[in-house]
């Protein structure tokens, strides 16, 4: 282990083919809802059977996730010591 | 063969000869007590054997039936994994604690009574404990103490619960228990604290990521699958574990978002994956059932997947803290290319092995009409994919540069995920080479159109729910921390309690003086007198309450004695 010394240049290193890498994630996205058009899915709940309910569950679940955890680091989040101090200085 | 040699056995007086060995010779050794334990089973016919008559009572050291089978290969398995994972390791006490940990769970899955199963039971708490201790460290030595006291509290009311059954039924067979009566209540507290039901649940996240890299790798294969094993075997159809199991799903996911520590992260994961076959098993469906066991075997071998993709970072770097961590693909290609398999399999992407074994217990689930259930597991999913799938590659092996440069994983380590992987993608292109195996036939097929392209929506719609809040700085960023859970209780409000009890006690006894002196005599005296023949202590009482006692009494003394030494 040491402090970076190749100077060889990844392809994720340019910030510029991260965002193709954005960019394509959101036409693979829109292209995963575009099949709810054609194909009618077959599901044990009549909503779920909606147009682009699972993409937007997933997207929203996941924001609501990261938001409520968020939240919740201000709650349960301790400095890294917490339980190696003693009593006194918690 | 005639199958009564206990298949334990070959792992557990194998590992007692692993001293004697060294180098080349050792590692020969250790490669061929899994497969010859293999080669054995596969004689075995399906039946009760083993069985020694003790007491009045049938022991049954191996009952082999589809259930036992399947836990039996897949722990079998893992020994294999684990032991060309850890063959680089030159401490001789991890590879015999190793084996005999694996030999113990394995005899308690062919337990065929519930006294056998105990025996194992504890001995896998007393031989896992040491993979934690092997790290050798201060944080570790009080780890390893607090693990093995919730493991062994399981054990206690294991026992206690087995010998109420017992006086209730007359037998020990370990069949159906159900929650009818308290001697099932105690029972499934022992299962619950090995699956890790909520609030009994911390002990997993405290322990395993203070494992050896190697020793972790063993940890996540047995113990929780154990667990899930006996709630297959005792508890199936139980509605309660319902909703114990959706909120274990959902529940761990909000901390593994805001963990620091990566393997830490996979042990929240772990958890989140056990609220999936909890879930199946108290639906209690053919299908239910097939589904959780099948998602046991498949999470033994993606999270062991994921665990060595970790432990291999931890035994180059030194640190496996995400805020640390950073662009380690450039030197490590390998070990990322494993971990994105592990993670693609945990995440349930078509394919991988996650998919075709987690879709069963969702779609019992949809079949019974359960929508809450159904729409938290939903949620759940998107969830693990988010924390596990993608948190665990990116910040391991991507994100921003760490600038740290190591060597890539050693190769048994490159060997043992590459098998893994290989088996993660197996199982996600031939399910029904598992679904063969499974404890009930099934004609369940995974691979429908709206049933991939709907998982798909879900992932990559989670996907781009992490890149949006990246890219827009709303994602919390990884910081050194550490997140209070309910082992706060213990570890902290439990402790000021004793202290404060201790210290009113001795202000009381202060106060009090001679005049307690004084009563605590002639209370002596009433004692005395209650020995003589016919006394209240001289009496004979029913076996049965003395058990009960002994047991309160043990319990009483665990938890005084663990509230005040694990403070720290």
């Amino acid at each position: 282990m040491s402090a970076s010394t190749d100077t060889k240049k990844y392809w994720l290193d340019s910030s510029e083919n991260v965002t193709k890498l954005y960019r394509g994630l959101w036409v693979v996205c829109l292209m995963l809802v575009g099949i709810d058009l054609f194909l009618h899915r077959h599901e044990d709940f009549e909503f779920a059977t909606l147009f682009g309910f699972h993409a937007a569950y997933g997207f929203f679940a996941c924001v609501a996730l990261v938001l409520a955890a968020k939240q919740l680091r201000k709650l349960i989040m301790r400095p890294e010591d917490y339980y190696d101090r003693d009593s006194d200085e918690r | 063969m005639s199958g009564d040699f206990p298949v334990a056995l070959i792992l557990i007086f194998g590992a007692a000869l692993v001293p004697l060995f060294r180098g080349v010779a050792r590692s020969a050794y250790l490669l061929l007590l899994p497969l010859l334990a293999f080669a054995y089973l596969l004689t075995v016919p399906l039946g009760l054997h083993g069985q020694i008559e003790l007491l009045g009572q049938t022991l049954v050291l191996m009952r082999v039936d589809k259930l036992s089978l399947l836990f039996g290969y897949i722990f079998l398995l893992a020994v294999l994994l684990s032991v060309i994972y850890a063959l680089h390791v030159d401490d001789t006490m991890q590879h015999v604690a190793g084996l005999v940990y694996a030999g113990s769970a394995i005899g308690a899955v062919f337990a065929g009574d519930l006294m056998s199963l105990f025996i194992y039971w504890e001995l896998t708490a007393v031989s896992s404990v040491l993979l934690v201790w092997a790290r050798r460290g201060e944080h570790s030595a009080a780890t390893g103490m607090r693990y093995l006291i919730a493991q062994l509290l399981s054990g206690m009311f294991l026992l206690a619960g087995a010998v109420m059954h017992w006086r209730a039924t007359g037998s020990l067979e370990f069949g159906q228990i159900g929650l009818t009566n308290t001697a099932g209540a105690l029972i499934l507290i022992a299962f619950g604290i090995k699956s890790a039901f909520p609030l009994l649940h911390n002990w997993l996240m405290d322990a395993y990521p203070e494992a050896t890299p190697t020793g972790t790798v063993f940890l996540s294969a047995f113990t929780t699958k154990l667990g899930i094993y006996a709630l297959a075997r005792g508890f199936p159809g139980t509605e309660e574990l319902i909703w114990i199991g959706t909120l274990m799903a959902a529940f761990p996911i909000f901390y593994a978002v805001i963990e620091n520590d990566l393997r830490r992260v996979l042990a929240y994961s772990m958890n989140n994956q056990l609220g999936f076959m909890v879930v199946g098993i108290g639906i209690g469906s053919e299908l239910a059932i097939n589904g959780a066991v099948a998602h046991a075997f498949a999470d033994i071998i993606f999270k062991g997947l994921l665990f060595m993709s970790m432990g291999a970072v931890l035994f180059r770097t030194g640190t496996i803290k995400g805020s640390e961590l950073g662009g380690l693909y450039k030197s490590m290609p390998w070990t990322t290319g494993f971990c994105m398999v592990g993670a693609a399999s945990i995440s349930a992407f078509p394919l991988f092995s996650g998919f075709v074994t987690k879709s069963m217990i969702m779609t019992a689930a949809a079949g019974e009409g359960m929508l809450l259930t159904w729409l938290v597991l939903l949620f759940a999913s998107a969830g693990v994919f988010h924390h596990a799938g993608i948190k665990i590659p990116y910040f391991a092996f991507f994100s921003h540069d760490s600038g740290i440069r190591c060597k890539e994983a050693p190769r048994n380590m490159l060997l043992a995920m590459g098998i893994a992987a290989t088996l993660c993608i197996g199982i996600g292109v031939f399910p029904h080479k598992l679904y063969a195996l499974l404890p009930y036939v099934t004609d369940y097929e995974p691979y429908t159109a709206s049933h991939v392209v709907a998982q798909l929506q879900l992932l990559f719609f989670s996907a781009l729910a992490f890149a949006v809040l990246m890219r827009t700085g709303i994602y919390p960023p990884e910081l050194r921390s550490v997140n209070l859970d309910s082992d706060w209780f213990y570890r902290v409000a439990g402790r000021r309690m004793v202290h404060t009890f201790g210290l009113a006690l001795a202000i009381t006894r202060e106060g009090l003086g001679e005049g307690l002196m004084a009563r605590a005599a002639s209370f002596g005296e009433s004692i005395r007198r209650q020995r003589q023949p016919h006394g209240l202590l001289l009496r004979s009482w029913p076996t049965g309450n003395m058990a009960l006692w002994v047991m309160v009494m043990l319990l009483a003394y665990l938890l005084f004695y663990y509230l005040g030494h694990n403070g720290a």
